[in-house]
């Protein structure tokens, strides 16, 4: 007797569905897989270029035809991480002598400059590091709380609180701007890590607490009614049950706001000035002195690129798995 | 094990009664059955006495104590969902440790009881999948096991076969059964289908509209319906109701034939206060007894052969289509007439106005 009721949860490895097996329909997956691949070509073209810019030598950066084949350089790299000066000729000369010098100051040589310590570049992408991940966590984490409150119980006027929260994020943020950077002045928010954080934190709770309603309005209430009369608090079955039946939605929501914190710009340009300077705003400031240094705002471009692609990669899994709840079926 | 007792006990969404004021004793070790058609207030019965959902008035004892304001978790209650309510993310194995990792309890003594439950049920191939990989019939075990592996005071199960196929179904039906007569533990059983619930219920109790209609059981309800709604309801078809007079002589059915009337069932009518003897007559298919000699007559519409025997549908001279039982080879040609009676003892009659059975 044919299973009707069982046929979804059945793992079908290969279709058989004629719409999927005729010549028509497998030229057709072909056809869209390489164009997809081709697509995705075209995208990490100006990704490429930026990677390959970061290990050129200053000509080559500006070599015109562009060079494709060329011998790398930690050039940019130096430029990036390190403060330098000019030397005068007789100080070239002088430490063309020396053989106690490292690799990087040898490469600064070259273009007649000694290093003099390591620049603000990394502090500021440590900064970024702290600000963004630390307000992911509380975005997220406020964010999967009020969910699930806004979700499961009968909150007071919840429509209106809902609208109300997403219309946070209907406000261009750059409008607020001049009057944030005053109050932070007043308050002693200004320049500080604790100030970053709360902005994005207040940027991003919008935001996540919208999206994961979403993955917990999928959640059935059966899950935790059970956990619940097979004896746990609804706090312990919303963190053995809720939490890991929501991955998926907080790996999105993650993602989300950790990208959105990690690129803010505006903000982070009128609120911050050094001790809490993030990465965006500086490097375009890595400019240099006498000509563009392209290899360095590649290497600053790439080294702020690298921390989103690991997490995104990390998260993969959770964010290509479609929502499944395995054993509940709807009936 | 435990006794549950509902006093008074409803429940209102709104204005609306999800279910009206409602008594019953659960006896300890009984097998309650809630029967009735969707949306008329079963499950939110059965979520009420596991406290999942807060009664709006009464009371709910468990052994005598009053835990109407009681936690879920504080009522040691084992509630099986309609669709089992698995966790996806946790194998068949920690699903049913998982109540017992609630109280804490030792782990090799958790793997033991799990190992225990898993054999009573015969899932011990299946244990190491997740509820994503196993049969329907599989899930089912599953949860059962989760509710069992705890030795709870009671079960509440919410049509826990109502999504299987109906071939689990029979088998499930049967385990469920044998495990109830294992344990012997108090057990509420929801279910719409009447057949489930006639085969596995000591008693049952019909709801209609957010009110219990009748409580008994399998045979009280089958043969002594309160009223018509159960007499409809219960049987598959239903009890044969028509409109009939009681006369000196017996109850006139529509189109004229007679039925004669015990003495007993005389004096019960006498004694109803109905005026002008109007009645609604209802027998069960069986009641109906075929034969050449037989003082009512109609005209066969139809018969379905069911192999043990045949169901005859019997076209009254008003119009009216009643079913009776006859012989497995009757012959019986379309269109031709029969004469049947009616067997006395299984009549029974019903309040037209009120429609509730009169008693004898
Ligand atoms: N949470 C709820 N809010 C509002 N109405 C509800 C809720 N739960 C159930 N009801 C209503 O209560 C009635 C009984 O529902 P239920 O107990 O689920 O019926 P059954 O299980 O017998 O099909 C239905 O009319 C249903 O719509
Ligand atoms: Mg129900």
């Amino acid at each position: 007797m044919a299973n009707v009721a069982n046929a979804p949860r059945q793992k079908v490895v290969i279709s058989t569905r004629v719409d999927k097996v005729s010549t028509g329909a497998r030229v057709t997956s072909s056809v869209r897989a390489a164009i997809a691949v081709i697509v995705a070509l075209i995208m990490l073209i100006p990704v490429a270029w930026m990677a390959m810019t970061a290990f050129k030598t200053r000509p080559d950066a500006v070599a015109v035809p562009p060079k494709v084949f060329f011998e790398p350089s930690f050039e940019g790299f130096v430029s990036l991480l390190t403060s330098r000066r000019q030397l005068t000729n007789d100080e070239i000369a002088v430490y063309q002598q020396r053989t106690d010098l490292g690799w990087a100051d040898q490469i600064a040589l070259i273009r007649g400059q000694a290093i003099t310590g390591p620049s603000a570049f990394p502090r500021q992408l440590l900064n970024s590091l702290i600000i963004s991940g630390v307000s992911t966590v509380f975005s997220v984490g406020f964010g999967v709380l009020s969910a699930y409150a806004f979700s499961r119980f009968p909150v007071p006027g919840k429509d209106d609180l809902l609208f109300f929260i997403l219309s946070q994020r209907m406000l261009p943020p750059v409008v607020v701007t001049i009057p944030i950077f005053l109050m932070y002045r007043q308050v002693g928010l200004h320049d500080t890590h604790i100030g970053m954080v709360l902005l994005y934190t207040a940027f991003n709770l919008s935001f996540s607490v919208w999206l994961l309603k979403g993955f917990i309005d999928e959640i059935p209430r059966e899950y935790e009614e059970a956990a619940m009369v097979d004896g746990y608090t609804r706090l312990q079955a919303f963190r053995r049950i809720v939490l890991p039946q929501a991955t998926t939605g907080i790996a999105a929501t993650t993602v989300f706001s950790l990208i959105f914190s990690w690129n803010e710009y505006a903000f982070a340009l009128m609120l911050t000035s050094d001790a809490a300077r993030t990465a965006p705003p500086s490097i375009p400031l890595v400019l240099g002195t006498g000509g563009i240094e392209w290899a360095a705002i590649a290497a600053g471009s790439l080294a702020f690129l690298i921390p989103v692609v690991i997490i995104t990669f990390l998260l993969r899994k959770h964010l290509l798995r479609g929502v499944t709840f395995g054993a509940i079926r709807k009936g | 094990m435990a006794n549950i007792e509902l006093r008074g006990v409803e429940k209102k969404f709104g204005d609306v009664f999800a279910v009206k004021p409602l008594d019953l004793t659960i006896k300890d070790g009984e097998f309650i059955v809630l029967l009735g058609p969707s949306g008329c207030g079963k499950t939110t019965t059965l979520r009420m006495i596991s406290g999942l959902e807060a009664v709006t008035v009464g009371q709910i004892l468990l052994d005598g104590r009053d835990v109407t304001w009681l936690h879920p978790s504080e009522r040691d209650i084992a509630f099986v969902f309609q669709f089992f309510a698995l966790y996806s993310h946790m194998s068949a194995r920690d699903n049913i440790a998982f109540p017992l990792q609630a109280a804490g309890m030792a782990r090799h003594e958790v793997k033991e009881r799990v190992a225990q439950v898993a054999a009573l049920l015969r899932i011990d191939h299946i244990l190491d999948r997740k509820p994503g990989a196993l049969s329907g019939g599989d899930q089912q075990r599953v949860a059962l096991a989760r509710a069992l592996v705890r030795r709870p005071a009671a079960f509440l199960m919410d049509e826990p076969l109502g999504a299987l196929d109906a071939e689990f179904r029979e088998t499930m039906r049967a385990e469920i059964k044998k495990l109830h007569l294992a344990q012997h533990a108090t057990t509420v059983y929801v279910t719409h289908d009447q057949i489930e619930a006639m085969a596995m219920g000591d008693r049952i109790v019909i709801m209609s509209a957010a009110v219990v209609q009748q409580v008994g059981t399998p045979t009280e309800v089958y043969h002594n319906p309160a009223n018509l709604f159960v007499a409809r309801f219960i049987g598959s078809p239903g009890m044969n109701l028509v409109k009939a007079k009681v006369e000196p002589d017996g109850a006139r059915l529509p189109g004229g034939g007679l039925a004669p009337i015990s003495d007993r069932w005389r004096r019960a009518l006498e004694g109803s206060g109905l005026e002008d003897g109007s009645v609604v007559l209802g027998f069960r298919p069986e009641a109906v007894q075929v034969h050449d000699g037989g003082a009512l007559r109609a005209g066969v519409y139809a018969d379905d052969l069911h192999g043990g025997y045949t169901m005859l549908h019997l076209e009254l001279a008003d119009g009216e289509i009643i079913h009776g039982r006859a012989a497995r080879d009757a012959m019986n040609a379309l269109g031709s007439a029969v004469r049947f009676d009616l067997d006395p003892d299984m009549m029974r009659f019903f309040n037209p106005e009120t429609e509730m059975a009169i008693l004898s």
